[in-house]
C-alpha cells in the first residue's frame, strides 16, 4: 500500500529547547492516525512541523511523496478552537466559503457555484440552518463542525485537525468522528491529535505515540500496550506513584 | 447654506473638503484590518514613526513619501525583531521603538527647517492643502483602494484565520508587510488633514464604530469608509465655521459616531444588550 505520510529523522524547537526529538515514522493512505501522547509531548507541534507551520531543526517530511510546499493545496488543517478570533465579522457559511479559496488562486473570487458548494459541506456537518449566523454565536462543538465543514470545502487529499474535541458535547463529538471515519474510508489521511486515552481505540487505526521523541507508531493495537504507554506517560505515573495512588 | 456657498466660491476649500474625504475613505478601508489584527498600537508607532523619513526627506530635496515608508518599515521590523529576540512583550517593544523615531523626528524636523512646520505635521491644517497635496492624496488613496479590492480574498483570510492561510501557502509575511506600507502610506496622505498625533483616531474609531453594526468584513469596510468621510465633511464645516484645528474637530466626530454606535447598534449596542439581558431575567422566573 502506498504512503501517505513519511517522516524520518524530525527534530524541531521552540527558542532552543528541543520539543520533538528525532521522530520518524510513516503512515499509509486511507488511515485515520491519532497523534497522542502527555501534555507537551509537541503532538501539536510534530502537526505543524509537518505541515511547514514551523521551521523544521532537521529531518524530511514527504506527503505522497512530496515536500509540504508542492502538495499544500491538498492539504486541509483544522487548528485548535483557540486560536481562532470568534468576534471575526464573518457568517457561518462565509466561514466555509474559505475553504474554495485555495484552489481559486490570486484574482479570482468565490462565486456562485463556491457559495452553493461550501453550502453543500454545511448540510453534511448538520449546520445549514446556521449559515447566517455571526461565528461567536455558536456552541464549541457546533463551532468545530464548521471549521470541519471548511475543511470538506478544501476538497483535500490530508486532514489534520489539532485537538478537535476539546470543549464539545457529545453529539457533536460523535458527528465529527463519523465524518472522519467516511473521509477515510473515501481514501484519504486524516491524522488528529487527541489527548483523552479512553476512546483512542474505537476512534482511530493507527496512532503516535509521542512523548518529545518517538515511543511507538502502527496500528492501534501495537502500540495501546501497557509498557509503551507507561513510558510515555511515565513523568505522570512517577508522580502517581509518588503520592501513593500508582500501583 | 453658507458653507455649501463657500465650498463653491473658495478653491482652498474645495481641495480641503476633497482631501480630507479621500483621507477618511482610506483610514477607514485599512482601519478595518489594523483593528481586526490587533495592530491598533502598531497603528499609532507608525504614524509616530515616520516623521524622521519626513524630516530626511526634506534634507535631501526628495518626496517625503520615500523617507516616510522607509521608516515605516524600518519601525515595523524593529518591533518585531526585538519582540522575537528578547523576553520584551511587543507592546513594550512598539512603546521603545515608536518614542524613539519620533523623539529624533521631532529635532531633525526642527534642524531641516522645512517648509512645514512642526506643529503642522504633528497636527494637521485643512485649510492650507496645495494641489500637488490633494493629488498626492488621491492618488495615494486610489492605490491603497485597488490594492485592497484585488487583494480582498487574501487579505480576509490571512486576517481571519493566519494559520490557514499559511497552511495553504500564502506568504503571510508579506501580506503582513504589505499591509504595513499601506498603513505607512495612508498615514503619510493623513498628514495634513489630522496630523501625526490623531491619524490613529482615523483608523481606529471609524473602523470600530463599524464593526460594531456588522458581522461582514466588506459591510464593515463600507460602513468604516462612510463613517470616516461623513466625520471629514462634518469635521470641516465645524472647523472652518468655528475657526477650530480640523484634525481635533474631525477625530471628535468620529468619536460622537463611536458613541452613538456603542449606545445604539441593533446587535452589539449597550442599551439594546442590557435590554436583552433584562428580558431574559425576567423570563427566566
Amino acid at each position: 500500500m502506498e504512503n501517505s505520510v513519511i517522516v524520518r529523522n524530525l527534530h524541531v524547537s521552540y527558542s532552543g529547547n528541543e520539543v520533538v526529538r528525532d521522530v520518524s515514522f510513516s503512515t499509509q493512505k486511507g488511515r485515520l492516525v491519532g497523534i497522542i501522547g502527555p501534555n507537551g509531548a509537541g503532538k501539536s507541534t510534530l502537526m505543524k512541523a509537518i505541515l511547514g507551520l514551523i521551521p523544521k531543526d532537521r529531518g524530511d517530511v514527504r506527503l505522497y511523496g512530496n515536500p509540504v510546499k508542492a502538495i499544500q493545496k491538498k492539504i486541509a488543517y483544522v487548528p485548535q478552537r483557540s486560536n481562532i478570533d470568534w468576534d471575526f465579522p464573518i457568517t457561518v457559511l462565509d466561514t466555509v466559503v474559505l475553504g474554495t479559496y485555495p484552489h481559486l488562486g490570486f484574482f479570482h473570487r468565490p462565486k456562485k457555484k463556491h457559495k452553493q458548494f461550501a453550502y453543500e459541506c454545511l448540510e453534511k456537518v448538520g449546520m445549514a440552518d446556521y449559515a447566517k449566523r455571526q461565528i461567536s454565536e455558536l456552541s464549541g462543538g457546533q463551532q468545530q463542525r464548521v471549521f470541519l465543514a471548511r475543511a470538506l470545502a478544501q476538497e483535500a487529499e490530508l486532514f489534520f485537525l489539532d485537538e478537535p474535541f476539546v470543549g464539545i458535547d457529545v453529539a457533536s463529538e460523535e458527528m465529527i468522528i463519523h465524518l472522519l471515519k467516511d473521509i477515510r474510508d473515501s481514501g484519504k489521511t486524516v491524522f488528529v491529535v487527541h489527548h483523552d486515552l479512553s476512546k483512542v481505540e474505537s476512534y482511530f487505526d493507527d496512532l503516535i505515540l509521542l512523548n518529545k521523541e518517538l515511543i511507538a507508531s502502527g496500528s492501534v493495537k501495537s502500540v495501546l500496550k501497557p509498557e509503551l504507554m507507561t513510558k510515555a506517560y511515565q513523568s505522570q505515573f512517577s508522580f502517581l506513584n509518588h503520592i501513593g495512588v500508582g500501583s | 447654506m453658507a458653507f455649501i456657498n463657500d465650498i463653491m466660491h473658495y478653491e482652498f476649500l474645495q481641495k480641503a473638503l476633497i482631501t480630507s474625504i479621500m483621507v477618511g475613505i482610506i483610514c477607514g478601508a485599512i482601519g478595518c484590518f489594523i483593528i481586526l489584527r490587533g495592530l491598533a498600537l502598531m497603528g499609532d508607532a507608525i504614524s509616530h514613526a515616520v516623521l524622521p523619513g519626513i524630516a530626511l526627506s526634506y534634507m535631501f530635496g526628495i518626496n517625503f513619501f520615500y523617507g516616510a515608508v522607509l521608516f515605516g518599515l524600518i519601525t515595523t521590523v524593529g518591533i518585531g525583531y526585538i519582540s522575537q529576540n528578547s523576553r520584551i512583550k511587543s507592546d513594550s517593544s512598539i512603546g521603545i521603538v515608536f518614542a524613539a523615531f519620533f523623539a529624533l523626528g521631532v529635532i531633525l524636523i526642527t534642524k531641516a527647517q522645512t517648509a512645514t512646520d512642526l506643529t503642522q505635521i504633528l497636527f494637521g491644517n485643512v485649510l492650507s492643502v496645495r494641489s500637488t497635496d490633494m493629488y498626492m492624496t488621491l492618488g495615494v488613496g486610489a492605490f491603497v483602494l485597488i490594492v485592497i479590492v484585488v487583494f480582498y480574498k487574501e487579505l480576509l483570510i490571512s486576517t481571519f484565520d493566519q494559520t490557514m492561510a499559511a497552511a495553504y501557502g500564502l506568504p503571510t509575511k508579506v501580506i503582513h508587510y504589505g499591509l504595513m506600507v499601506l498603513l505607512t502610506l495612508t498615514t503619510v496622505a493623513s498628514l495634513q488633514t489630522v496630523g501625526v498625533v490623531l491619524v490613529i483616531a482615523m483608523l481606529i474609531t471609524p473602523a470600530a464604530t463599524a464593526y460594531l453594526l456588522t458581522d461582514r468584513l466588506s459591510t464593515m469596510i463600507f460602513l468604516a469608509m462612510f463613517f470616516g468621510a461623513t466625520s471629514s465633511v462634518v469635521g470641516l464645516y465645524f472647523s472652518f465655521e468655528y475657526n477650530l484645528a480640523s484634525g481635533a474637530v474631525i477625530v471628535l466626530v468620529t468619536t460622537i459616531l463611536f458613541i452613538i454606535a456603542f449606545i445604539f447598534s441593533p446587535k452589539y449596542g449597550l442599551l439594546w444588550r442590557t435590554l436583552r439581558i433584562k428580558k431574559q431575567k425576567a423570563t427566566s422566573y
